[in-house]
């Protein structure tokens, strides 16, 4: 294997599965006796349940339960938290109690022998309630907001200041100060949330949709009271996700406790309307940017106050500001994190979560800077590039911002750009282009994977992952395939069940580096172990041999500097047909973790097109360029930015959830009111990769690429958007009607 | 047919589909059900009565008895197992559960399968021949049009339909033929390429 694996751009080892319909999602596992389950939902917005007319859909054709808080089991619900979970609260828990929380909360499961009769009854269902009217609007003048009480425990989250800089930019020569909104975002993956249940006396088997398979597996274990090593949660592919199957929500405790009720397997798929209700949302942001510069451009304060939405019961909190003080030089910065409680379901993460939000008000702030200043955008984050992380007084592991910039700047074509906005037209249409700063951390968290060494040549490799679409099979392969020295075509990397060893969530841009990492200790393992099996026997070359004077090439052993064919695995493992298997967990050193401030960077470039009479906006392409460390596969890296991009794409121009504010009902809880960028929409997308060792961040130096891809896009569209037509627009999504007069 | 109504609307007379259909004379209302109509004559309407049907599905032959109700999207995966096929929205609006019916396009999650008896009916799962792949599945793999792959069969099946419609010709016409397919992931530039990449070679 003279060619590295890592680098190369493969297509998907999946895409045959994929593209046959063999690939088999949570709602394809039908099990023989199923009974389905569908989930009815509150449709006040806070009260309780004061009746439920049960019995007239008990008789109705084929149901078989219809179940309540009136008669569900109660569940001992016992402490469970993990770190995708929000660290103050307490999960919903459903079917125990009477009180509705939020518009759309289950309250009654009909299970019954067919889908569409369990649809009808649960249609049928006359629920009874008494209501108040719920407060879901964050900016409305009784919505208090509160110091999240976790705030002080992370770094990421905490209220931070460096320098004064309130003086700072109250005294600055030039000065931006403007406030921010985001609205609330659906996830909208096309799987809908999906789990077929089924016990077998007290072990229960859960095919379920889920990014963390190891925490799902513990969370239900500690609804239901059992041991995790009860359940087993099974899930070899998601059909996208961004973030909204991270946590378990309480439709997989609803599957499971239909299924132990009926004593069957129970499948449960929610509607997509109920994706709107129990199963997360990006919050919806309102924030404060104050820059403060010399009239040379260089920052001399940064304030940043973030406010998000939460639940009552629930302090769910994200990376709102914590960018914002290491990724320009600035002596003077302070940001803020706050929350306000509404009556609504918890938000969780998705796609860039925080830092997607809080870049695009300081994003914005910079660019409406650089025309106070009358300097190029670009070259006023030229100007306030810095030597290190300000903020740690440490250095980074790598950071190549002015080289994307430069790449970008290139491959954009951003010299052809003439700086007074309304300068650039197209016949009758207006021209835009922005530019943005994208960055997200480098994480790295704790897995493990186990590589087994077959008689007959092939490596199988396991780990609890997932893949909701990066490629996390096809490039797993490859970092096995590399390691092992094998072709790709002999190694099988299975994923998704929550008995093969523990990983990480599957988010936060991390499963290259901290599943990567463990396959890469597993494969090194198995080649030590095979090696100490090959010299313990009599019957191979190599036999008494030390294994210090041995080495492993290609998938060969040899003695070193020896020009001999060597062993393959094949040949080790065959003596005895017993697999050479060995299990390798992975994490970052903590003196790596103390002395490096880690994160990707990149710089996201848009123009737009804009009707000056009827204010169509359009993307017309987007380019953008990245410092990720190591590319494993460029195919699915370029995929997975361009993908990010339309995702920016809808962040920037379509997507919000509207909530009626009399009673929290999403009132375009719909695929076709829910706006998001369809195949016409799509501009030319491209994405760079600068090159960039980082030798600090993990044995791979991969810095993760999932969130980034998205991060920056819809600030350097909103940018263009105000470079075509004057208009600052500080609210996203932009309508129509924001640029119409401009 | 679409969702559970009682997530919007409160609890009330409930027409069955079929007055439903009597009612409007049409299978597009019901993407709107459930009106709260006064022609809805007592108290819910939850009997049901199946409904014999023949269907050629990939090939085969299929006598099937169906409750009036089911999509042909709910016959193929739950009561042939025909997973391959997605449901995404159930709302006729992400285009996810495309099937062809006798040659043409269709969101099967909006389609009674009750009107369409004697229809021949081509899925994902009936693509591939003797284990080689349709030019169109190999063009989605090498163009990486598809990351999860959840709306893949659907947007497959609509790409075949569209360069049978004759609406392959350029990109452009590609992009919007291929609208009513939402990939969330965003491989759209890889779906518009792999339809052009199919629709040149056949």
């Amino acid at each position: 294997m003279s060619v590295s694996l890592i680098g190369r751009p493969m297509t998907r080892v999946d895409g045959r599965a994929k593209v046959t319909g063999a690939a088999r999602y949570a709602a394809d596992f039908n099990q023989p006796g199923q009974l389905y389950a569908v989930i009815v939902s509150a449709t006040v917005g806070l009260g309780r349940v004061t009746d439920v007319a049960a019995a007239e859909v008990e008789r109705a054709p084929g149901v078989v339960a219809v179940l309540t808080h009136r008669n569900a089991q109660k569940l001992p619900y016992l402490p469970h938290k993990a770190g995708i979970d929000p660290a103050v609260g307490e999960r919903l828990h459903v079917l125990q109690d009477d009180n509705v929380r939020f518009y759309g909360q289950p309250v009654a499961l009909v299970v019954a022998d067919t889908l569409d009769h369990a649809e009808r009854a649960a249609a049928a269902l006359r629920i009874t309630y008494e209501s108040r009217q719920p407060l879901v609007d964050p900016t409305d003048q009784r919505a208090e907001k509160i110091v999240p009480e976790a705030a002080n425990r992370t770094r990421a989250l905490a209220d931070r200041s460096r320098g004064d800089a309130d003086t700072a930019v109250a005294r600055a020569a030039v000065r931006v100060d403007e406030t921010y909104d985001m609205a609330r975002e659906n996830h909208n993956p096309m799987e809908p949330h999906a789990t077929v249940a089924a016990w077998n006396g007290d072990r229960l088997t859960l095919w379920s949709k889920s990014q963390y398979l190891v925490n799902e597996q513990a969370e239900i274990a500690a609804i239901f009271g059992l041991p995790a090593e009860n359940v087993e949660v099974i899930c070899p592919f998601i059909g996208g996700a961004f973030g909204t199957s991270l946590r378990t929500w309480p439709h997989v405790t609803l599957a499971a406790l239909a299924a132990r009720h009926v004593g069957r397997p129970v499948k449960l798929v929610l509607t997509r309307k109920q994706m709107f209700f129990t199963t997360g949302h990006r919050p919806r942001t309102r924030q404060r940017v104050a820059l403060g510069a010399t009239p040379e451009g260089r920052l001399t304060g940064i304030i940043h106050e973030g406010m998000g939405e939460t639940s009552r019961y629930e302090q769910f909190m994200e990376a709102l500001t914590n960018v914002t003080d290491y990724l320009y030089s600035c002596p003077n910065v302070r940001t803020q994190y706050r929350l306000t409680q509404l009556d609504t379901g918890t938000p969780n993460h998705m796609r860039g979560p925080g830092e997607a939000s809080g870049i695009f008000a300081l994003e914005s702030a910079m660019d409406e800077l650089s025309y106070k200043l009358g300097i190029d955008p670009i070259e006023l984050r030229r100007r306030n590039e810095p030597q290190m992380d300000e903020a740690e007084n440490k250095p980074f592991s790598s950071r190549s911002l002015m080289q994307c910039y430069e790449l970008g700047s290139e491959r954009f074509g951003w010299a052809r750009r003439t700086p007074e906005p309304r300068s650039m037209r197209d016949g009758r249409l207006l021209i835009g282009m922005g530019a943005a700063t994208a960055t997200y951390p480098a994480f790295h968290a704790p897995a493990s994977a186990r590589v087994r060494l077959l008689a007959d040549g092939i490596a199988e490799v396991e780990a609890a992952a997932s893949d909701m679409g990066p490629g996390t099979y096809t490039s797993m392969t490859q970092v096995a395939a590399e390691f092992l020295g094998l072709p790709p075509e002999q190694v099988r990397f299975r994923l998704g069940r929550s008995d093969y060893p523990q990983t990480p969530s599957h988010g936060g841009s991390w499963t290259m580096a901290s599943v990567g990492s463990a396959i890469r200790a597993a494969c090194v393992e198995a080649q030590a172990q095979a090696a100490r099996r090959a010299v313990a026997d009599a019957n191979l070359p190599v036999f008494g041999a030390s294994v210090n004077d041995l080495e492993w090439s290609e998938g060969r052993l040899r003695r070193r500097g020896e020009a001999a064919t060597g062993l393959s695995y094949q040949d080790i493992v065959a003596r005895t047909g017993v697999p050479v298997e060995a299990e390798r967990s992975a994490e970052r050193a903590s003196e790596v973790a103390e002395r490096y401030s880690m994160h990707s960077f990149g710089a996201v470039f848009a123009e737009v097109a804009i009707d000056p009479d009827v204010g169509t906006i359009r993307v017309r392409r987007i380019v953008g360029a990245y410092g990720i460390g190591r590319v494993v596969n460029p195919l699915l890296a370029r995929s997975q930015c361009t993908g990010g991009m339309i995702g920016g794409i809808g962040m920037a121009l379509m997507e919000r959830t509207v909530l009626d504010p009399r009673d929290g009902r999403p009132v375009n809880a719909h695929m076709a009111d829910y706006l998001m960028p369809v195949n016409l929409d799509i501009p030319k997308l491209e994405a760079f990769f600068v090159d960039e060792v980082d030798p600090h961040v993990n044995p791979l130096g991969v810095k993760g690429l999932g969130e980034i891809a998205l991060v920056g896009t819809a600030p350097a569209i909103a940018n263009a958007v105000f470079h075509a037509t004057g208009r600052r627009v500080r609210a996203l999504p932009i309508h129509i009607e924001d640029v119409l007069t401009a | 047919m679409t969702e559970n109504p009682s997530e919007s609307h409160p609890p009330g007379p409930i027409m069955s589909r079929r007055e439903t259909l009597q009612a409007t004379a049409g299978a597009v209302a019901l993407a709107a059900l459930p009106p709260l109509s006064a022609t809805a004559t007592s108290a819910p309407a939850l009997d049901t009565n199946t409904v014999t049907l023949t269907m050629t599905v990939n090939g085969r032959a299929q006598t099937l008895s169906v409750d009036p109700r089911q999509s042909i999207l709910d016959v193929l995966r739950e009561t042939l197992n025909l997973t391959g096929t997605k449901k995404g929205c159930n709302q006729g609006a992400c285009g996810a559960c495309t099937v062809l019916v006798d040659g043409r396009r269709i969101v099967s999650c909006l389609t009674l399968a009750s009107m369409h008896d004697g229809a021949q009916i081509e899925t994902i799962e009936g693509l591939e021949k003797d284990g080689v792949l349709h030019p169109l599945q190999e063009a989605f793999v090498e163009h990486e049009g598809l990351q999860c792959g959840f709306c893949t069969p659907g947007q497959i099946m609509s790409g075949l339909g569209c360069i049978a419609e004759g609406h392959a010709g350029s990109p452009e016409e590609i992009q919007f033929w291929m609208s009513g397919n939402i990939c969330r992931c965003g491989a759209y530039p890889g779906i518009v390429a792999a339809v052009a990449d199919a629709a040149g070679r056949t």
